[in-house]
C-alpha cells in the first residue's frame, strides 16, 4: 500500500532530450465505454426515456403493420391462386388487322381435347342477344350486364370453381331448358337458392334456374353469365359451335408448351388468329399490386415517425441542459468535444433504435390480430426486421445532431459552475 | 526542472469587458503544495480553471505540465486532463446513480484504460483513502466528508501529476474539512504538484506556500 493510488514520480528526463510528458498522450474513449456511457444516461431515466421513445414506437409500428398487413393478403391471394393452379390456360379469338373478330372453327373443341399434355378442357359459346330476366315484364334493356354462354359439364372442375346451390349443368340440362347462374348474375337477380322451382326468363322462354356458381377467382367475367347447355342453346338460340373461349388444364411441368402449341392446334389455318393466355399471370400481377402497401398509410406512418425524432430531439435538448454538471466533470475528467458530442449521439440513437424495436413488436402485433382475424397468413417481410430498426438508428442519430452539438460546445467551467 | 504549472501575464477577459484575471506571473514547480487564498471575485477560481486547461486565456502564457496551453487543440488539452491532471471541486460532481467504485472507475474513463483495470484502481484509490468498505455505497449513502474522499480518490485514481482543488472543504464541517486536507497533503506527497483554493486560513495555513488574490491580481506570493 505504498504508492499505488499516489501520483509517481515524474520520470526523469532522458539527457539530451525533452522530459518525457504525459501530456502526449491522447484522452481515447473505446466505444464499448461510450455505449456504456450512453445507455447509462438513459437507464437513469428511464419514463423519459421510454415516453420519447414512444413517437418512434408508434410511427415505426404504423408502418410495420402497413407493410405487414398488406404482405398478408398478398400471401393470402397467393395461396389461393396456388390452389386454384397456374395451369389454366385459355384460347379466345383475336382480332383481325382489320378489327373484326377472328372466329374458333368448330374443330377447335375436339383438337384441342386431343392434345397431348391437356388434361382437361371445356369450350364456352356466347349467346347473342340473350339476356336473362326474373320475369317477361322487365324491360328487356335491363339486363343487368349478364350475359348468356352455352358452356359443358365439366366447367367447374377446369376453372376449379364449385356451386353455391344446387348443381351445374347435366345430363338433364342438355335436353330441357335449364340455366346455372355466376354469382354475380344470381345477386343481381337476388337469387339465392335453387329450391322451390325458380324460373327466370332467358331470351323469351322460361328457364329452371338449377344452380348458383360461387365467384371465379381465375376468370371473374363468368361470375355475371348464366350458363346453359350447348345442345338447348343450339335448339333455342341457333347458336353456332364456335367457341367463344377454350379452358384448359395442361400437365404443370408443360404449361409454356402446350401455350404455344394451342393456337396451331385450335386453327391451324390462321394460328395468329388465337389469343391464349394464363389467367393466373393476371391474378398474380394483382396480389403483387395488393402487396404495394398503401402511400398513404405508410405516409401517416412516416408523419408519427418525424414527430417521435422531433419528441427526441427535444428531450435531448432538455437533458443536455439538465446535465451540465455532467458534461463539465466528463470534460474535466478528459472527455473531448467529439467523446461529449458521441455520448449524447449514441444516447439518442439507441434511445430511437430501442423505440423501433418496440414498434416493430406493435407493428407484427397488429398483423398478427388483422391475419387470425381475416383467416389470412401471418407475414411481415424480411426486410421490415432489418429496416426498422436500422431507420430507428439513422433517425436518432440525426435527431440527437442538434443537442448533441450542443452539449459539445457547452463550456466546462460553465456546466461546472450549474 | 521545468515548473509543472507556469502563467506569464495572463489575462482573463469575459465578454462585456470584466476581467477575472490581470495580468498573472506565477510559477509552481513540481511536487509543490500551494495555497490560493483572497476574497470572492478576486479570480481564483478562473486561475484554477485556467490552469486546469478548462478555460483559455485571454492573453499571456500558460504551460501546464510542460504543454503550451494557448496553442494546444481540444484534443490535447482533453489528453492533459484525462492522464496529468486531476480535480476536486466543492460540490463533489459524484454520479449519484453510480457506487463510490464505479464514480472512481469513471474518473479515469478517458485514459482509455480497460473497464477492469479502471476498477482495480479504483478500489485501491478508495481504499487509500480509507473507504475500501465503502466500495458498493451510492453518494447519497456517504456523509459529505465521505463524499469528497469519493471525489479525491476519482481524481488520484489515475495518478495525476497536478491535483487541483476548488475549495474542496466548503461544503464540510471543519473537522472533515480538515481531515480532507491532510489526505490531500498525504497523497500529494509522493510528488504530485498540489494547488489548492481556501477560504480559510486556518488550512492556507497548513500549506507551504500560500498565494494571495485580488481584483484578479496576486498580491502576495509567501512561502513559509
Amino acid at each position: 500500500m505504498t504508492s499505488l493510488a499516489a501520483p509517481g514520480p515524474p520520470p526523469p528526463p532522458p539527457s539530451g532530450g525533452p522530459a518525457a510528458s504525459p501530456a502526449l498522450r491522447a484522452a481515447r474513449l473505446p466505444p464499448r465505454e461510450l455505449f456504456g456511457a450512453a445507455v447509462q444516461g438513459l437507464r437513469t431515466r428511464r419514463l423519459r426515456a421510454a415516453l420519447s421513445a414512444l413517437g418512434i414506437a408508434i410511427g415505426i409500428g404504423a408502418m410495420v403493420a402497413v407493410v405487414g398487413v398488406s404482405a398478408s393478403s398478398q400471401a393470402q391471394l397467393l395461396a389461393e391462386i396456388d390452389a386454384l393452379g397456374t395451369n389454366l390456360l385459355t384460347a379466345t379469338p383475336g382480332t383481325t388487322f382489320s378489327g373484326n373478330n377472328e372466329i374458333l372453327p368448330t374443330s377447335s373443341v375436339p383438337m384441342v381435347a386431343g392434345m397431348r399434355y391437356v388434361d382437361n378442357d371445356v369450350a364456352v359459346y356466347q349467346v347473342n342477344g340473350a339476356t336473362v330476366l326474373r320475369t317477361p315484364y322487365v324491360p328487356a334493356q335491363e339486363t343487368g350486364g349478364i350475359g348468356v354462354d352455352a358452356a359443358g359439364g365439366n366447367l367447374p372442375q377446369v376453372l376449379g370453381v364449385s356451386v353455391a346451390a344446387g348443381h351445374f349443368l347435366d345430363a338433364v340440362s342438355a335436353r330441357y331448358p335449364e340455366v346455372v347462374l355466376g354469382a354475380e348474375a344470381a345477386s343481381v337477380l337476388q337469387i339465392e337458392s335453387v329450391g322451390g322451382h325458380v324460373e327466370v326468363d332467358l331470351g323469351g322462354k322460361w328457364f329452371n334456374v338449377v344452380g348458383i356458381l360461387k365467384p371465379v377467382l381465375l376468370d371473374s367475367t363468368l361470375d355475371s353469365t348464366a350458363f346453359i347447355s350447348l345442345p338447348v342453346a343450339e335448339r333455342l338460340f341457333q347458336v353456332t359451335a364456335n367457341p367463344s373461349e377454350i379452358y384448359l388444364r395442361a400437365n404443370v411441368n408443360h404449361v409454356p408448351a402446350v401455350a404455344n402449341r394451342v393456337g396451331p392446334t385450335a386453327d391451324p389455318q390462321n394460328a395468329s388468329g388465337v389469343d391464349v393466355s394464363r389467367p393466373s399471370d393476371a391474378l398474380e400481377a394483382r396480389a403483387a399490386a395488393k402487396g404495394q402497401f398503401t402511400t398513404l398509410l405508410l405516409g401517416l406512418g412516416a408523419v408519427a415517425l418525424l414527430v417521435g425524432a422531433i419528441g427526441i430531439a427535444n428531450i435531448m435538448v432538455i437533458s443536455v441542459l439538465e446535465r451540465r454538471g455532467e458534461i463539465g466533470l466528463r470534460r474535466a475528467l478528459g472527455a473531448t468535444r467529439r467523446h461529449v458530442s458521441l455520448q449524447f449521439l449514441t444516447e439518442s440513437a439507441v434511445l430511437a433504435a430501442l423505440g423501433s424495436l418496440v414498434g416493430l413488436g406493435l407493428g407484427a402485433g397488429a398483423t398478427e390480430i388483422y391475419s387470425v382475424a381475416q383467416h389470412e397468413p401471418f407475414v411481415v417481410p424480411l426486410y421490415a426486421l432489418v429496416a426498422a430498426p436500422a431507420s430507428g438508428l439513422v433517425i436518432g442519430a440525426l435527431a440527437g445532431l442538434y443537442p448533441a452539438g450542443k452539449a459539445a460546445r457547452l463550456s466546462p467551467t460553465e456546466a461546472l459552475r450549474a | 526542472m521545468t515548473a509543472a504549472l507556469a502563467l506569464g501575464d495572463v489575462v482573463k477577459e469575459y465578454p462585456g469587458g470584466v476581467a477575472a484575471l490581470r495580468g498573472v506571473n506565477i510559477e509552481i514547480a513540481r511536487g509543490d503544495q500551494v495555497a490560493v487564498v483572497g476574497p470572492s471575485g478576486s479570480g481564483k477560481t478562473t486561475l484554477l480553471t485556467i490552469l486546469g486547461t478548462l478555460e483559455r486565456a485571454s492573453r499571456g502564457d500558460v504551460r501546464v505540465a510542460g504543454v503550451e496551453v494557448m496553442t494546444a487543440s481540444d484534443r490535447q488539452l482533453a489528453g492533459l486532463r484525462a492522464h496529468a491532471i486531476g480535480f476536486v471541486f466543492q460540490s463533489f460532481h459524484l454520479q449519484e446513480w453510480m457506487t463510490a467504485l464505479d464514480n472512481v472507475a469513471t474518473g479515469m474513463l478517458y485514459t482509455g484504460a480497460r473497464s477492469r483495470d479502471r476498477r482495480e484502481a479504483a478500489r485501491v484509490a478508495l481504499t487509500r483513502v480509507g473507504l475500501g468498505h465503502r466500495l458498493d455505497h451510492r453518494p447519497g449513502q456517504l456523509s459529505g466528508g465521505e463524499r469528497q474522499r469519493v471525489a479525491i480518490a476519482r481524481a488520484l485514481a489515475k495518478r495525476p501529476v497536478i491535483i487541483l482543488a476548488d475549495e474542496p472543504t466548503g461544503n464540510l464541517d471543519s473537522t472533515s474539512g480538515a481531515e480532507v486536507v491532510a489526505l490531500l497533503h498525504d497523497l500529494a506527497s509522493d510528488g504530485a504538484t498540489l494547488v489548492l483554493i481556501t477560504h480559510d486560513p486556518g488550512i492556507a495555513a497548513t500549506f507551504e506556500r500560500r498565494v494571495q488574490m485580488r481584483d484578479g491580481e496576486i498580491v502576495a506570493d509567501e512561502r513559509r
